[in-house]
């Protein structure tokens, strides 16, 4: 675990860059860590980031990605919802990189 | 695809065997566990300061207790069969993932302490003091050894350096010293039932979505029930199932199997995992209360039968150590075997014509299948010999029309690990999971060119989610993984019942 420094706060984060105190995150938090995924955030990232924060902030735990993809096709037009174009958004993959931004844990186990 | 600070090694089939680089992969190490998880799990916080005198004491314990981690110490004539056979050794041509090498991490320290030979002569009988740079050693290399037993296969005595390996790491956590993705895992099964640490009401409204979204496309009431008493059968996936995508499709393959044999079932939060990463870290008390979970819940929910989901090593704690660990199962119905896995479940419906199954559905595909290292090297299924070969395969053929066999020197008990098995399936552990799926990448991507396969199928969690992550290193898509209960849940007709 590390103290960081970035968008202008001390955040903690862990051996993974996830941030370990979830209070900490907020929009300048996401950019900034985007920014270290390479990541340059659009309204399409903001939509996959702000339904994973809504879905932790109901059920404490990520969604399945195919709940994430059916919510994505709905917001954003049925021809993207869907695995590949959740990748060319996050090529480091939905469930990790998306939710590294989000501020949520990052999801381990056989996954 | 995604940038990398390490050289991606080139596919080539049948694999070459790499010039030797001293350390090539020394530099790959884990995240320690902190200090939590390791109380949780009764394992001291930090480092004990006699770490040297409690590990040795703990070797000790543990040759006495299991003969055959002795034998493996013992009998090794370093006639170098293995050397060449581990998928980590070819992938990053380190010595010291040469089989025989990793053993002698832990031989030299047996021999020190516990042969006349090493106590007497030392460095000359290649004993060695477990002194702060040989547990270094221990720690990098016991992390880079999949369990995946090929290179026991090759043995002429069968070594299995899994158990040397298991036994290294319960050495490493009994003074203080663990892996932070293992312990942090087995910490949310206690808490939560499952290693993703998926709560009940998450599971309740996952499920709940599964049987709208199976409903919106084949328009059939397949139901996803959750702890449901008096079900006949308790199904126990991996919780991947509920979380990864391919794994969804096998899960969704499950319940459908199930609603076309008119077969009551229930998954159940209490149990919502089959894994069982107590084998991983070598704790069989670890390992006992993961499974004892399942038990419980087959009481609670008073079930007739235990059927589990496409998931390697914890089929492997199902079959060879669950009856010693939490059974007699003797409260469950006597005619089915106990635990049963859902590839026996359903290609015995197969076989009996009792399932309505089209074939064409899967045209788009020709498949080949990967035998995941716990199911084919640790285990076996059904009631003849070669039976975890043989039932996936048939299941695959009987919902295909285009199916092909991988190249025999990777095939069946011979097949590589997908590279992330045994507790390895972590980031920090990526450039090494890239390179050792490199033997088994390479035997696909030839069936990819000669062969037109476009999926592989398998029967493990680890396998799905390691083989997703990885083959785009080689440029083969993600989509090319595939679980084997998703073809049947593409071919089978769910009409009228
Ligand atoms: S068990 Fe598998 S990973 Fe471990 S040394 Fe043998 S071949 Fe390598
Ligand atoms: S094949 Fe068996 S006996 Fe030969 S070097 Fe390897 S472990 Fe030792």
């Amino acid at each position: 675990m590390a103290m960081v420094e970035m968008a202008g706060k001390q955040l903690d984060l862990d051996e993974d860059g996830y941030l370990t105190n979830l209070e900490q995150w907020d929009k300048q938090v996401a950019d900034a860590l985007a920014k270290t995924e390479g990541i340059e955030m659009s309204e399409a990232h903001w939509e996959v980031v702000n339904f994973l924060r809504d879905y932790y902030a109901e059920f404490k735990i990520a969604p399945m990605i195919r709940i994430l993809t059916k919510e994505i096709g709905k917001k954003l037009g049925k021809e993207k919802g869907n695995t590949k174009y959740l990748y060319e958004l996050y090529p480091g993959g939905p469930a990790k990189q998306a939710c590294k931004i989000a501020g949520l844990p990052k999801p381990t186990g056989c996954v | 695809m995604a940038k990398t600070d390490f050289e991606i090694p080139k596919l080539e089939h049948p694999v070459k065997i790499p010039a030797i680089m001293e350390g090539a992969s020394s530099h790959l190490s884990i995240h320690p566990a902190n200090e939590q998880m390791k109380t949780k799990l009764g394992f001291p916080e930090k480092r004990v300061d006699n770490w040297q005198e409690t590990a040795i004491a703990k070797l000790g314990e543990l040759k006495d207790k299991y003969r055959s981690l002795k034998i493996f110490l013992d009998v090794c004539v370093k006639c170098g069969s293995c050397a060449d056979k581990c998928h980590y050794f070819l992938g990053t041509g380190d010595p010291n993932n040469m089989p025989v090498a990793r053993q002698e991490l832990m031989r030299k320290v047996y021999r020190k302490n516990f042969t006349i030979g090493g106590k007497l002569f030392g460095s000359l009988a290649r004993a060695e003091d477990l002194t702060e740079e040989v547990l270094k050693e221990w720690v990098t290399y016991f992390h880079q050894c999949s369990q995946c037993r090929r290179c026991s296969v090759f043995c002429p005595f069968g070594i299995d350096t899994a158990e040397i390996t298991m036994a290294a790491r319960e050495i490493m956590d009994s003074i203080g010293v663990g892996h932070k993705y293992s312990l942090e895992i087995i910490g949310k099964v206690h808490d939560t039932g499952n290693n993703l640490g998926i709560p009940k009401p998450a599971l309740t409204s996952t499920l709940e979505f599964l049987e709208e979204d199976v409903k919106e496309t084949t328009g059939a009431d397949v139901k996803f029930p959750l702890d449901v008493e008096g079900a006949e059968v308790l199904m126990v996936v991996p919780s991947a199932d509920f979380f990864s995508s391919p794994h969804v499709d096998s899960l969704v393959g499950y319940a459908k199997v199930f609603h076309a044999a008119g077969v009551s079932f229930t998954f159940s939060s209490h149990a919502s995992e089959f894994a069982n990463f107590g084998m991983f870290v070598g704790n069989y008390a670890q390992m006992q209360k993961i499974a004892g979970r399942i038990v419980q819940a087959a009481h609670d929910l008073k079930v007739k039968r235990i059927v589990v989901g496409e998931c390697g090593h914890a089929w492997r704690v199902a079959y060879s150590f669950w009856n010693t660990l939490v059974g007699p199962f003797d409260f469950l119905d006597q005619a089915h075997p106990a635990p049963q896995h859902i590839c026996e479940f359903t290609n015995g419906l197969i076989k009996r014509g009792a399932l309505k199954l089209d074939k064409s559905a899967n045209d788009e595909f020709t498949v080949t299948f990967h035998d995941s290292c716990n199911v084919a090297r640790a285990s076996r299924m059904g009631d003849t010999p070669g039976g975890q070969f043989e039932i996936p395969r048939e299941i695959l053929k009987a919902t295909c029309n285009k199916y092909v066999e991988m190249p025999e020197e990777v095939n069946r008990e011979r097949t590589f690990c997908c590279g992330g098995g045994g507790g390895l399936l972590t980031d920090e552990l990526m450039e090494l999971r890239v390179k050792g799926a490199a033997p088994k990448a390479a035997a696909l991507k030839e069936m990819m060119d000669e062969k037109g396969v476009n999926v592989m199928a398998m029967i493990c969690a680890i396998c799905k989610a390691q083989f997703t992550k990885v083959l785009p290193y080689y440029d083969i898509p993600m989509e090319t993984v595939g679980g084997v209960h998703q073809f049947v849940s593409n071919a089978i007709q769910l009409g009228d019942k």
